[in-house]
This record gives structure tokens, C-alpha cells and sequence, in this order.
């Protein structure tokens, strides 16, 4: 078992690995979208309150459930990267934090698409999820560019890897500081005592599109760290190999 | 005659050195203290002119404008917190220098915040007085923002410390410390606007106090962390 994971943390080994992983990633991906998107858009019943517009559910909630789940990827391998200098940990950082900020952009567009029926607005200060969702999306936006400003890849790699920790002490009191601030998103349906608050019909869909979502965050971010560690090893001479065929002779 | 003193310094004297010599560095060159806080009250006054003389408006606005300008401020000052130590090499010296970074980066948030987020808080109830903000709320105000700036002196320490050496630091530093300065602003600023109106005000001044401990605990611990790395 450990030395699974000692051996994944090898760039080679790992790039060899989720090579193999990432299409099957893809087909389960593919599969759970297709049957929640069509389930979700033509299947499910209408909302007897919300009507049709209920069903951008089917990409809001995974996508906002995968902005805070790629910060805390991002958060979680940037202090084992800080910690144990692993390099292929601040890789996974590097790849995750534009995808964690792409799907917090999904969740804030569709959420607003959203809110313009249901509240009369696209834009409402008062929802504390919108608002710190949009903070969130300014944390993504203060790493990559902190990275994106410093040249040596291993001075990015730790310095937006203490931003990146600062951040995560910090997401539980902005999202409280907000919540305080003001209330008027309708509460939490999926989650809560004495099961989910949802017709299976509506339910059932929802959960593939949540499984979808997952698997395709996690086949893009494989695929981004792939093309991260090729770039961060093109000296390596496996990677010439690799490329050139050739014994990495030239 | 023989020298009684330990070889290396407390931990207690370095930390004082360091303060005692921002102080005076700031004493020396009044236009670094003086200029945030006539930028703090130029914003101040930009809003009355941009929205209008009407005291019940800017009775309404002022707690808000009022934080917001003193955020803008401490970012302004936050920026050359570790420049001229960065340039004139005595940074290196705090690196190499016998006490822990931790303390001398504690330290240097210390004394920013009292060459900069002190004097604020102390012109801070001639701006709200100019915003005819009621009595109990500038009170309210002087305390929420002392717990405020010292917040921002801590953070904002910590994005100073990731950006020193960066060509482009400015605008950098305000986009890594602004989202997290959000908590501060909003219970700050909320905080005095709940006082206006003659509302429970503690839980907003106990947030904004417990906020600042955390800073001082933590907060530390990443600078000196980041000024490593920068300094590699």
C-alpha cells in the first residue's frame, strides 16, 4: 500500500499511471453526465414552485460542490508539497487551481442564470453562498496570479503553497463572516436529517450528474498534471525518451 | 571588566529592537506615516463630494467609506513593510540573525501597525464627526478599527512577505490580501452601521477581537515562512 504511493509520487511512474487512469475517468464521466443531463432535462418533473427552471440544479450543484472540493485538493497538496517537498504534490496544486476557479465561475454563472426567475435578479448581495462564492473565486484568482509572477517554478511552488494554507484558515471565516451578514439562499435540500428533501425522480439524476462532474474534475486534472509534470521534467531524460523515442540521445 | 550580558539577545529585546527601529525609521521619514493617512482622509472626503452634502446619506454611508478608505490605506502601507529591508540587505540580517523569524516578522506587523493603523484609528472620529455619524457609534468605530488595522497590519504582513522581491507587487498584494480582509471589512463596517441605529454591537467587536488573535497567532508563522522562500 505505501509502496504504491511512494512509487505514484515518482513522476515517470505517476505520468505511466494516470495515462492508464484518465480514459476511464473519461467513460465514467461521460456515461453519469449523459444519463443525469438527459434524466435531468427530460425525465425528471417539473418543480411544482420553481417549474422548469429548477433543472440548472444539474450543473449548479456539482459545479459549486467542485469549487470548494478543488480548493481543498489544491490547499491539501500544496502543504503536503510545502511539508514533505514532494514536487509532484505542488504539480497537482499548480493544475487544480484553474479548474477549481473555472468551476466556481460555472456555479456563480449558472447560480445568477438562476436567480434571475427565481429572485428578479441576476446578482443578490444578500445570498451569502453567492457571496462568498464569489470570494472564493477571488482566492483562485490571488494564487494563480501570485504564481504567475514568479519565474523559478519552485519558489511559485511554496509561496502560493503558504497563500494557499492562509486561505483555507481563512474559508470557514469568510464564509461565516458572510453568513452573518445576511440570509436569504433557501436552505440546504440534498444534505440534511432523515434523507434528501427531493422526488427520486428529481434525486436520481442529480447524483449522476454529482458522480459525473467528480470523475471529470478528475480525469482534467490528471490530464493537467500529466502535462504539468512534462513540463516541469523536460530536462528528465525519461521525458525525452518518452518524446523522442530515441534513448534521449539528442 | 567583564561583560555580564548573555551572548545572544532575548527574544524579548529582538522583538522590541525591531519595533523601536521601524518607529524610528517611520520618525525619521514622516512622509511614509503621514502619507496613508492623508490618502485615508482624501477618500474619506471623496465620497460626500461624489454623492452629495445630505447628512442623512452620509450618516448612512459613513461607517462603510469610513473602512473601506482604512483598508485601502494599510494596503498602500503595506507595500514598502519589507522593500527597503529587501534592498539595503538588513532583511537578510533578520534572516541570519540569532532569534527566531517568527518573533522579528511579529515584530515588523507591530510596527507597522503602530507607525500606520494606530494614527488612523486616532483621526478616524474627525472623519466620522465630517460624516455626522451619532456619538456612540465613533466610539464604536475607534474600537472596531483598532482591532481592524491591527487584523490588516498581520495579513497584509504575510502578502508583503510573498510579493518582496516580485516587480509587480502592488497590485499583487491587494489582489492576495483583499479577499482575505474580507471578514474584517464586513464586521467592521457592519458593526458601526449596527451602532448608528442603537443595535447590540458586542458580537461584531468580540468577532473583530477574536479575528485579531488568531492573526497574532498565526499570522506570524506564514510571514516568516514566506520571507524564507522569498529569500531563497
Amino acid at each position: 500500500m505505501w509502496k504504491f504511493f511512494h512509487k505514484l509520487a515518482s513522476p515517470p511512474h505517476f505520468y505511466q499511471f494516470a495515462g492508464k487512469i484518465v480514459p476511464w475517468f473519461a467513460v465514467i464521466a461521460i456515461a453519469c453526465i449523459g444519463y443525469g443531463g438527459f434524466a435531468g432535462l427530460f425525465v425528471a418533473p417539473a418543480d411544482y414552485q420553481q417549474g422548469d427552471a429548477f433543472r440548472i440544479i444539474y450543473v449548479h450543484v456539482p459545479a459549486s460542490y467542485l469549487s470548494m472540493m478543488a480548493y481543498s485538493i489544491m490547499a491539501i497538496s500544496a502543504g503536503i508539497g510545502l511539508i514533505w517537498r514532494i514536487k509532484l504534490s505542488h504539480a497537482v496544486a499548480a493544475a487544480a487551481a484553474p479548474l477549481g476557479a473555472w468551476f466556481t465561475f460555472l456555479a456563480l454563472a449558472t447560480g445568477s442564470i438562476w436567480g434571475k426567475p427565481m429572485w428578479g435578479t441576476w446578482w443578490e448581495w444578500g445570498d451569502p453562498r453567492l457571496t462568498s462564492e464569489l470570494l472564493l473565486l477571488f482566492l483562485y484568482i490571488g494564487y494563480m496570479a501570485l504564481r504567475a509572477s514568479i519565474d523559478d517554478i519552485a519558489k511559485a511552488d511554496k509561496a502560493s503553497a503558504v497563500l494557499a494554507l492562509v486561505g483555507v484558515v481563512n474559508v470557514p471565516i469568510i464564509h461565516f463572516s458572510v453568513e452573518w451578514w445576511s440570509s436569504l439562499h433557501q436552505g440546504p435540500t440534498l444534505v440534511r436529517e432523515g434523507g434528501p428533501a427531493m422526488a427520486p425522480d428529481m434525486l436520481y439524476p442529480l447524483l449522476a450528474m454529482i458522480l459525473g462532474f467528480t470523475f471529470l474534475f478528475g480525469a482534467l486534472l490528471l490530464g493537467r498534471v500529466r502535462t504539468e509534470v512534462l513540463y516541469r521534467e523536460y530536462r528528465a531524460r525519461w521525458v525525452r525518451e518518452l518524446l523522442l523515442g530515441d534513448g534521449g540521445t539528442t | 571588566m567583564t561583560d555580564t550580558r548573555p551572548l545572544v539577545p532575548s527574544l524579548w529585546s529582538g522583538f522590541v529592537g525591531i519595533v523601536r527601529r521601524d518607529i524610528l525609521l517611520a520618525w525619521k521619514r514622516p512622509g511614509d506615516v503621514l502619507n496613508p493617512l492623508f490618502f485615508f482622509a482624501m477618500v474619506s472626503t471623496l465620497f460626500p463630494l461624489a454623492l452629495g452634502p445630505s447628512s442623512e446619506q452620509l450618516g448612512s454611508i459613513g461607517p462603510g467609506v469610513i473602512w473601506v478608505a482604512a483598508l485601502l490605506a494599510a494596503l498602500l502601507s503595506l507595500n514598502s513593510l519589507f522593500v527597503s529591508d529587501f534592498e539595503d540587505g538588513s532583511l537578510d540580517q533578520l534572516l541570519l540573525s540569532p532569534q527566531p523569524l517568527t518573533v522579528l516578522a511579529l515584530g515588523k506587523a507591530i510596527g507597522h501597525w503602530m507607525v500606520s493603523g494606530l494614527p488612523l484609528v486616532v483621526i478616524s472620529p474627525l472623519v466620522a464627526i465630517s460624516f455626522h455619524m451619532p456619538d456612540q457609534s465613533i466610539k464604536v468605530m475607534a474600537v472596531t478599527l483598532f482591532f481592524g488595522t491591527l487584523s490588516l497590519s498581520l495579513l497584509g504582513s504575510i502578502g508583503a512577505a510573498l510579493t518582496v522581491g516580485l516587480h509587480r507587487g502592488t497590485a499583487l498584494l491587494s489582489l492576495l490580501i483583499l479577499p482575505l480582509a474580507m471578514p474584517v471589512l464586513i464586521f467592521g463596517a457592519r458593526t458601526v452601521s449596527l451602532s448608528t441605529s442603537d443595535d447590540a454591537v458586542s458580537a461584531g467587536v468580540y468577532f473583530l477581537a477574536a479575528y485579531c488573535m488568531l492573526a497574532l497567532t498565526l499570522a506570524p508563522f506564514a510571514t516568516a515562512a514566506a520571507l524564507r522562500i522569498s529569500n531563497e
